[in-house]
């Protein structure tokens, strides 16, 4: 989309994967391996975006990624700025735009906004001041760019190439935001094969537009793959009529150790977290040699200082530097 | 001592006339085409050479606002947007505040248009009680202070037996009941069509079958009970064969589409455009397909904008806060006439589409340039360019997705019961 | 048109004048540290030369230029590596050519986040004039005097040569 772009392709605001190219992933991809380091050194920290303000703006309850953002921020050594706004406190709409009218009123040049209406993201990046960067933390269903792209971290650190992987989504895809941006994501740098595994109720129509192979048997989806990605099964979708139990959900969807045999042997096991244990996955899996998750907490960290670092640091016109 | 509209091309389907004519107007009706009635005296003369004179277009449904939320429009605003697009009469719906359901509030309405003095204002009542769906509307009354149909306007029906009960109480005043078809349960929480957009854009769905389960439902009631019904707003290719079977079946049943559903898709929602967010919504290009088909055959008789002004907030959020609605009185004309540019419909038959037919779903004698009739008179430029713009609406509501839009043809005078009541002025 | 030195012989030459700095300053074992790219280059001659035990660090002071807003972030970016402790040891900051100060400047704040060296010795190749920074070599290979539209460039790796551009 034109929109995350500046006219000469650099990234201004980071809104979803779709619309993206290779070279442009691939790059996110290769300053994030510079920062992961930083984490490592007695000083924490590297003074890029010293004196920038970065606020950011949650309208939905999130402890995890707004901790990583804010960790992000200041290993880049900005000013952060928390706030939780409560959705149904603010009337649709008039809120938002007074809200950041008021945050840039306080020279915030970045927002980092989660919102749980899909396109939340895009609407306030087509309202900003020229200056300012979007970054979304997640809107409604519709897409979560930082998460997929320290998901293809982990697979890159662990797989190094793309192009002959068997990747599979487990679980609730209708209304994963992670998801959708995991598939943009896989597709744009050459995944050959992406499938989705998830009884009926929880496949999106028409997903296979998106470029994915549709399975409801999860042995089926599971055969020969190089990376599960495990999806989280919220307590509402009961309630709304998509599923009977938790119960049956984990007998024919669920993880175990037994269900993962049948794929690659070295298969690797992901998830966005946090994880419901016993329902989508089974601690045997979750803690066992084939999953990589708590190291996506750490590339997380690494793949926002990369993301706001590439945002933050579009010049006006690009001169040469002397040493 | 009258009017006469002269040199003008006069084109009213109802009586077949295509041709050069001169149109005389007396006491606020027709009292002659072609040569004048004996001993005419001209005391106001038009000279219309190079356009077209229609009957002024009626707007089959359109939400005006008053009374309850003045803030998103009034009557008085969108009369005089109304009589700038051409219409002359506009049927307004019932999802007032209060809502249409007492003689009181259709009194009210009638003299607010009356002191507006610009379009006609036809009220189309409430087929249940605050539209609540559960007690039948005092459909007598609302027929006798002048409703012209009954409607359940966008509020979905749940109880099937409240259905046929309003369905053969309306027939027994002779009333159309206007439908609008939408499974209540199948339409929770929806902001798109359920298809590959709304998947890739993470919008919650609204299912082809929303539409067609009630239309199916809806035109077996329809069939039980007799009751002359229109249904308003189809969306999806299957509807249109649903209502093409039943009116083959002999049904007395008619069917508009808005137009923006004529032109739109769901990949217009792309870039979450809040000015497409519409109900029923976009949907396929093969639903649009078929919606241009059945209006071409006829089975969509009737076009319509299904006119919905919002004030700029409710739709100055992200796209699934967005209020639906379109505001589309001043793009009724000209986005018909683009079908016969596209060569969907011949004049004659775009004409007929929002003139003729829709009076016929309401049983009214009127969208046509019959002597005798009130002189409700459109007369446009048909070469004439010009861009729509903000800056350019006259309703209240500018919130219309075919602003920057290119569109030929622009009214130059409109005349309700033989009065001017719109000319456009030379810049 | 200036002669231009070969590099062998500037590396030997620093290498010579490192070892009676180093000692006459008392910096035992010290640690070479080399700026991306060239710098690297030189400091892998140096090291040698000086038979050091130690790894080298390699540093990428993209994080650290004060250009950052102007520029951007540049599209280079393997990241630095430091593989010792810099805690109370000497350093040895090589670069190939000090010209503004800039970059030095910028190693040494990045130098500093990953711990407190004991001192830092500057060795570059070849010392420009344009400085806009109070910052000096310790060692140089060859002290040039130039006009602000000249350029010296080290290219490499194999073989190390140093290209000079004279503007018109």
């Amino acid at each position: 989309m034109n929109l995350q772009l500046t006219e000469d392709g650099r990234l201004r605001h980071f809104l979803t994967i779709e619309g993206l190219d290779r070279p442009l992933l691939t790059r996110i991809l290769d300053t994030a391996e510079s920062f992961v380091g930083v984490g490592e050194r007695a000083v924490k920290k590297v003074p890029l975006l010293r004196g920038k303000t970065i606020a950011n703006l949650f309208f939905e309850p999130s402890t995890r990624t707004r901790s990583t953002f804010e960790l992000a921020a200041k290993r880049l050594s900005a000013d952060l700025l928390n706030l939780s706004v409560s959705a149904s406190a603010t009337k649709k709409g008039e809120s938002l735009m007074d809200t950041l009218r008021n945050l840039e009123a306080m020279q915030c040049e970045m927002f980092v906004v989660r919102h749980e209406a899909s396109g939340a993201a895009h609407y306030i990046a087509s309202h900003v001041a020229p200056h300012v960067s979007v970054i979304n933390a997640g809107d409604g269903r519709h897409a979560h760019p930082t998460q997929a792209m320290l998901d293809m971290f982990t697979i890159r650190r662990h797989k190094e190439r793309f192009e002959h992987l068997k990747v599979a989504i487990v679980g609730d895809l209708m209304h994963s935001r992670v998801a959708r941006s995991q598939i943009h994501a896989l597709s744009i740098l050459g995944v050959p094969e992406i499938r989705v595994v998830a009884p009926r109720t929880l496949i999106p129509p028409f997903i296979e537009n998106m470029g994915v192979h549709v399975y409801t048997r999860l042995n089926r989806g599971l055969k020969d793959v190089d990376v599960v990605i495990m999806l989280r099964l919220q307590h509402e979708r009961m309630d709304s009529g998509l599923l009977p139990s938790e119960h049956e959900y984990f007998r024919y969807y669920g993880l175990t150790e037994e269900r993962l045999a049948v794929a690659h042997e070295n298969v690797i096991v992901m998830h966005p977290g946090p994880m419901n244990r016993g329902v989508e996955i089974d601690s045997d899996v979750a803690d066992g040699p084939h999953s990589v998750i708590l190291q996506q907490v750490t590339y997380g960290i690494a793949i926002r200082m990369a993301v706001m670092s590439m945002c933050l640091g579009n010049p006006p016109a690009v001169e040469g530097g002397e040493g | 001592m009258g009017t006469r509209i002269r040199g003008g091309w006069v084109v009213d389907p109802a009586n077949g006339i295509d041709e050069q004519l001169d149109i005389y107007v007396e006491d606020g009706l027709i009292v002659g085409l072609g040569p004048g009635p004996a001993n005419f005296e001209v005391e106001r003369e038009y000279h219309v050479d190079g356009n077209v004179v229609c009957p002024g277009l009626i707007e089959l449904r359109a939400s005006l606002r008053e009374p309850g939320q003045e803030h998103k429009a009034t009557i008085a605003s969108e009369s005089r947007a109304a009589v700038r697009g051409g219409i002359t009469t506009l049927c307004c719906t019932p999802d007032t505040d209060p809502v249409i359901d007492t003689p009181a509030v259709v009194e009210l309405i009638h003299q607010r248009a009356a002191a507006v003095a610009c379009a006609r204002v036809e009220v189309q009542g409430a087929l249940t009680q605050r539209l609540e769906g559960s007690r039948l509307s005092e459909m007598g009354a609302l027929r006798d202070a002048g409703c012209i149909g009954v409607s359940n306007a966008y509020r979905v029906m749940e109880n099937t037996e409240v259905v046929r009960r309003a369905m053969e109480y309306a027939a027994t005043f002779g009333l159309t009941v206007l439908l609008f078809p939408e499974d209540p349960w199948l339409a929770q929480d929806h902001a798109a069509h359920e298809g590959a957009v709304g998947t890739r854009l993470g919008l919650p769905g609204l299912a082809e079958t929303a539409e067609t389960i009630t239309l199916a439902r809806d035109l077996l009631l329809v069939e039980a009970s007799g009751v002359r019904a229109h249904i308003c707003g189809l969306s999806t290719a299957r509807g249109v064969e649903m209502v093409a079977q039943a009116r083959a079946r002999g049904l007395p049943v008619t069917a508009d589409v808005a137009l923006p559903n004529l032109f739109l898709t769901e990949m217009d929602v792309t870039d979450f455009n809040s000015a497409c967010r519409v109900r029923p919504p976009l949907r396929t290009q093969r639903d649009r397909e078929a919606l241009r088909q059945g209006v071409r055959e006829g089975t969509i008789a009737t076009l319509c904008s299904a006119h919905q002004p919002h004030e700029p907030d409710a739709k100055q959020a992200p796209f699934t806060e967005a209020a639906p609605g379109i505001s589309g009185l001043e793009t009724l004309l000209v986005l018909t006439l683009r079908l016969v540019d596209e060569g969907l419909l011949t004049l004659q038959q775009a004409i007929s589409r929002v003139t003729y037919e829709p009076a016929r779903v309401f049983g009214l004698e009127a969208g046509t340039l019959s002597p005798g009739r009130p002189a409700d008179i459109c007369v446009f430029d048909p070469e004439r360019h010009w861009m729509l713009t903000r800056e350019r609406l006259w309703s209240e509501g500018r919130n219309t997705p075919f602003i920057g839009w290119e569109f030929k043809g622009e009214v130059t005078h409109t005349f309700v019961g033989g009065r001017l009541v719109y000319h456009l002025e030379e810049a | 048109m200036k002669e231009i030195p070969q590099v062998e012989a500037l590396l030997e030459a620093m290498c010579a004048e490192l070892r009676d700095f180093l000692a006459s300053q008392a910096r035992q074992d010290p640690l070479v540290v080399g700026i991306r790219t060239g710098g690297v280059w030189v400091a892998e001659g140096i090291r040698s030369r000086l038979g050091v035990a130690d790894p080298m660090g390699e540093l990428n002071i993209n994080f650290y230029r004060d250009d950052f807003t102007r520029i951007g972030l540049h599209p280079e970016v393997q990241p630095s590596m430091l593989p010792f402790d810099v805690d109370g040891r000497h350093v040895l900051l090589v670069d190939d050519v000090l010209h503004t100060g800039r970059t030095i400047r910028a190693a040494m704040n990045e130098i500093f986040d990953y711990g407190r060296p004991a001192s830092v010795t500057l060795a570059v190749l070849v010392e420009r004039s344009g400085r806009e920074l109070p910052i000096r070599a310790d060692v140089a290979g060859t002290r040039l005097s130039l006009r602000p539209q000249d350029h010296i460039k080290l290219t490499g790796p194999e073989p190390l040569a140093l290209e000079f551009k004279q503007a018109r």
